[in-house]
């Protein structure tokens, strides 16, 4: 692995590590580090950092829900118009474009059922280009981001040898 | 029942290990943050619990030969080989065990007489030294200390050689100061143990954790040392194999032998599924151990720095899991920190002590944790620092 490879590695891991921390780790200097990093952001390799919010914790009443969308693709841009204007929803969290039985997949965040439900059914299916949608609420969830929710996943003992 | 009459004396005055006695007083107290465990966070690499599951299904569940099964042998030679560049017989220089510590237990049994000396550098882990006792040996400490890099010097090692000494314990990378032996240093030790009769037992179970450009370094490597050395490693912390019980020893064909009829009467041998398994991790897992190694690295630097910041110095560890810093400027002993940390902070670390006496005013802290646990545990470090006024 390059030092770039190994910087983008532990920036996965914990976004918050602090430069000087993330130099110790490398084997190089915090401007180093912060030289590699703003390279990332400019070249767009890095978008963006966030948290990982345990959603059923905070706010026990947000809905989460995943929806698979069969879209037909138009000729001169493919799915890309039909996605964006899906992305740009403040309730979409994240939109890809999958392989298999159908095209976009979606996950959209609300406060309550209504709300998704709502969503779906006034601002998602009527899109032009949407021929169906199909949508899954998620239950529980166990694991995101590389990081799982389950709690003492760690079974060794507090001390030993 | 009088159990104090009955049972036998040499054993109730052997103490509890240190580490043991701090496992109580941290599982006396909820939401503690440890750093003081001494195996591997990474779980297994899954082609090795692959295999396990693959021999469970053929059901190869029976006792293998006393030493261990062929192949393991050979492929347990192969890896020295290939490390070291020495070579065993694998049919009479090589027996398999359960874990290294059982190696350890054989290799002292094998030597030790009635009143035979051995030597032990410290701080070490907390098994040699009682091992010897029940053997009726004497143990006999040789106390490194951080001006030397925690290793042992042929100084401070010919001043301990008498007339009664028969082996001498060698236990790099070391566990708890992350000490290594380069070969410049085995060399030196090599030069005192060669004109003797006395007999390294080189307990090398931390040897794929060893950082830095040069590789690790055995006494075997070293001329004329092989035929005087019993070599021990094991699967434990190279592979994350804890809890398999899985280890080695290599050395001359008349001690192993020794060594193999005391294994053959105490256990028959080591774990089937584990040896079959252990097979595939000596074969496909070069890998992972890289893998895992860079792992540590990164966070070694990275407590390292924690605790150098924190003014509790720590002397550079090469090797193993651990780091030993100095806690010397809080005017506590080692305990008395240990103690007040977990009661006020809720942070398990080992007191140094544990690993031997001139361990006093040091702790061990292992990192073998994930890295934002590393990071919550040496935030609360420091508020205790401050606690104390020395920050």
């Amino acid at each position: 692995m390059t030092k770039k490879e190994k910087l983008v590695d532990l920036l996965r891991q914990d976004a918050r590590l602090s430069n000087e921390q993330l130099a110790a780790m490398l084997d190089t200097s915090a401007d180093d580090v912060a030289a590699m990093i703003a390279e990332l952001e400019k070249s767009g390799m890095i978008i963006g950092y966030t948290a990982i919010i345990n959603e059923e914790e905070f706010d026990r009443n947000s809905v989460c829900a995943f929806i698979e969308v069969r879209v037909s693709p138009e000729i001169q841009c493919g799915y890309d118009d039909v996605a964006a204007v899906i992305a740009q929803y403040d309730e979409v969290s994240s939109v890809y474009l999958m392989s298999g039985g159908y095209d976009l997949a979606v996950t959209i965040k609300g406060t309550n059922l209504r709300d998704v439900a709502m969503f779906v059914t006034d601002r998602l299916a009527p899109l032009g280009g949407v021929l169906s949608t199909t949508t899954h609420f998620i239950l529980h969830r166990y694991k995101e981001k590389d990081k799982m929710f389950l709690k003492n996943t760690d079974e060794r003992s507090l001390v030993s040898p | 029942m009088d159990y104090e009459n009955i049972l036998s004396r040499k054993v109730q005055d052997l103490q509890f290990s240190g580490i043991r006695k701090f496992f109580d007083i941290a599982a006396s107290y909820d939401d503690v943050i440890s750093l003081s465990v001494g195996e591997p966070d990474f779980k297994t690499p899954w082609a090795i619990r692959k295999e396990a599951i693959r021999v469970l299904e053929k059901g190869r569940t029976n006792y293998t030969a006393n030493a261990g099964l062929a192949d393991l042998r050979i492929a347990i030679n192969d890896y020295i080989n290939d490390r070291l560049h020495v070579s065993y017989d694998p049919l009479h220089e090589i027996l398999v065990t359960v874990g290294g510590s059982e190696a350890i237990d054989l290799a002292i049994r094998a030597l030790i007489d009635t009143g035979d000396e051995v030597l032990i550098p410290q701080p070490s882990f907390v098994c040699y030294g009682p091992i010897v006792t029940l053997a009726n040996g004497t143990p006999v400490a040789i106390e490194t200390s951080v001006e030397n890099g925690f290793k042992l010097t042929a100084e401070a090692l010919k001043a301990h050689i008498t007339p009664k000494t028969k082996a001498l314990v060698l236990p790099y990378p070391n566990n708890p100061t992350g000490a290594v032996m380069r070969k410049s240093d085995l060399e030196a030790i090599a030069e005192v143990i060669r004109g003797t009769d006395i007999i390294v037992i080189s307990d090398e179970i931390y040897s794929e954790l060893t950082y830095g450009d040069e590789e690790h370094c055995s006494i075997v490597e070293i001329d004329g040392m092989k035929e005087r050395t019993v070599l021990i490693n094991g699967f434990s912390k190279a592979f994350s194999m804890t809890g398999w019980r899985l280890g080695f020893a290599a050395g001359p064909a008349p001690i192993v032998t020794q060594m193999l009829k005391i294994h053959q009467y105490g256990i028959m041998c080591s774990p089937t599924m584990s040896q079959y398994a252990a097979v595939t991790a000596l074969k496909d897992c070069k890998k992972d151990i890289e893998y895992m190694r860079g792992e540590y690295d990164m966070r070694r630097r990275l407590i390292v720095k924690g605790f150098n910041e924190m003014g509790l110095d720590c002397f550079e560890p090469e090797g193993a899991f651990y780091i030993f810093p100095s806690i010397r400027k809080t005017g506590l002993s080692s305990q008395e920190f240990c103690e007040q940390l977990i009661e006020k902070h809720r942070v398990a670390v080992v007191p140094g002590d544990a690993f031997g006496k001139c361990g006093e005013g040091y702790i061990r802290v292992s990192y073998a944790y994930s890295l934002q646990h590393i990071k919550t545990a040496l935030e609360r470090i420091r508020l205790f620092l401050e606690d104390l006024g020395v920050l």
